[in-house]
């Protein structure tokens, strides 16, 4: 979706500010927020890019206004009742109105270190035959999806050329929208700033796409 | 949150316990001291080099450095010709497996907005000058390979261990906004 959340090259927002020593957490509840969501993840109701789509899918206002665990917060409210973890009421009166569905496995702390550590591949060994070979001139489709997509919009429509073919991965486009992994390779692409920006000089940009984002330039 | 959280304990969907293995890991056992080895090894190592910038996920693990947000791994590599940095403009893609849980910057609209479009004057506000000759190449993490910069072995360092260099890598110069230097 074309999204508060796809940042690339918009303008505004004032020059980066670094905070030296900065703690791994702000605040108490930002603590929290991130476990449950990790702890509820463990449940494996929903995937990565599900999430994302629930944080950045809101008005770009909203978005903007909250923080980085307000977002994760917001999206985990409506992932718990959207997924069945919890009805509307339970969340609404804060009380559990009947046990847990018996077919979840609730990792305890030695088993939630282990998923830490396992990690979650994105890759999927099925064989796909690339559409493009490493050095091909790729373009990116002018295309504006409704629904989650990785395709910043400051690369559509730009010319570039396939650096590295990563191999077969689970579709962002397709996984968070409950529809699937549709499995297709996914390359990293080479971008002149030139081409993106308008700017002279050497520099680039690489940005990993996958194959239904391209067509031959 | 803490309503939401009592629900979901109350509810049996999370383990306390689990809950508090999660931040204790993120807290004290993830975090940029990880990338600092992974990158002191291939300057002394160039064979673990070779592999890293071949196959960084596995010469990555093969540290014990595996996990969430860093199953994918591909490592850039500075040299006088190139300037990588890292950023993910979507959301806030980041290698936890070797850097640990990303800062407030990194995170915030100000970087996620011009690191592409203006990775110079980003630099610049880091302190940076590069070149004009050098590219600066910026790695968007759109999908789900997390980028590690090596940063350049700063000058004066000859001999020294691979502890020692290790001390002296920092979190900043493997997103690629900070150089190295030898402190005077």
């Amino acid at each position: 979706m074309n999204g508060g959340q796809d940042l690339g090259g918009v303008q505004g927002f004032g020059p980066v500010v670094p905070e030296p020593n900065e703690p791994w957490f702000h605040a108490e509840w930002e603590r929290r927020a991130f476990a449950i969501t990790l702890g509820c993840g463990f449940l494996g109701r929903w995937n990565l890019d599900m999430s994302r789509y629930y944080r950045e899918n809101r008005s770009p206002a909203d978005y903007y206004n909250s923080g980085y665990y307000e977002l994760w917060f917001k999206a985990l409210e409506r992932l718990v009742v959207d997924r069945g973890l919890v009805s509307e009421e339970e969340l609404r009166s804060g009380k559990p109105a009947g046990p847990r569905d018996p077919a979840l496995s609730v990792p305890g702390p030695q088993r939630a270190c282990e998923l830490l550590a396992l990690g979650s591949s994105a890759r999927v060994e099925v064989e796909v035959p690339a559409r493009f070979a490493v050095g091909a001139r790729v373009r990116v489709k002018n295309l504006h999806p409704m629904g989650h997509t990785r395709m910043p919009r400051y690369c559509r429509g730009h010319v570039g050329t396939v650096e590295i073919d990563h191999g077969v991965y689970v579709f962002p486009d397709s996984h968070a929208m409950d529809q699937g992994k549709q499995p297709q390779h996914c390359y990293n692409v080479r971008f002149s700033a030139g081409e993106l920006w308008g700017h002279a000089g050497p520099d680039t940009v690489r940005i990993d796409l996958w194959d239904d984002y391209l067509e031959p330039a | 949150m803490r309503a939401l959280e009592r629900l979901l304990v109350d509810k049996g969907l999370v383990d306390p316990a689990a809950l508090d293995a999660v931040i204790e890991t993120y807290e004290h056992r993830v975090g940029p001291r990880n990338g600092a080895q992974v990158v002191a090894r291939a300057w002394t190592e160039p064979q673990y080099r070779q592999w890293l910038m071949q196959d960084a996920t596995a010469a990555i693990a093969s540290l014990g450095y595996t996990g969430r947000q860093g199953e994918h791994m591909i490592a850039v590599e500075n040299t006088p010709q190139v300037h990588n940095m890292v950023v993910c403009t979507l959301c806030s893609c980041y290698p936890w497996s070797v850097l640990g849980l990303p800062p407030m910057w990194y995170k915030s609209a100000p970087y996620r907005s011009r690191a592409v479009s203006d990775p110079r004057g980003v630099l610049k506000e880091f302190g940076v000058e590069v070149d004009a000759g050098v590219e600066v190449r910026v790695w968007d993490s759109t999908a789900e390979l997390r980028y590690l910069v090596i940063p350049e072995r700063p000058a004066g360092t000859d001999g020294w261990s691979a502890e020692r260099l290790a001390e002296l890598v920092t979190r900043d110069s493997m997103i690629g906004v900070a150089r190295l230097a030898v402190p005077a």
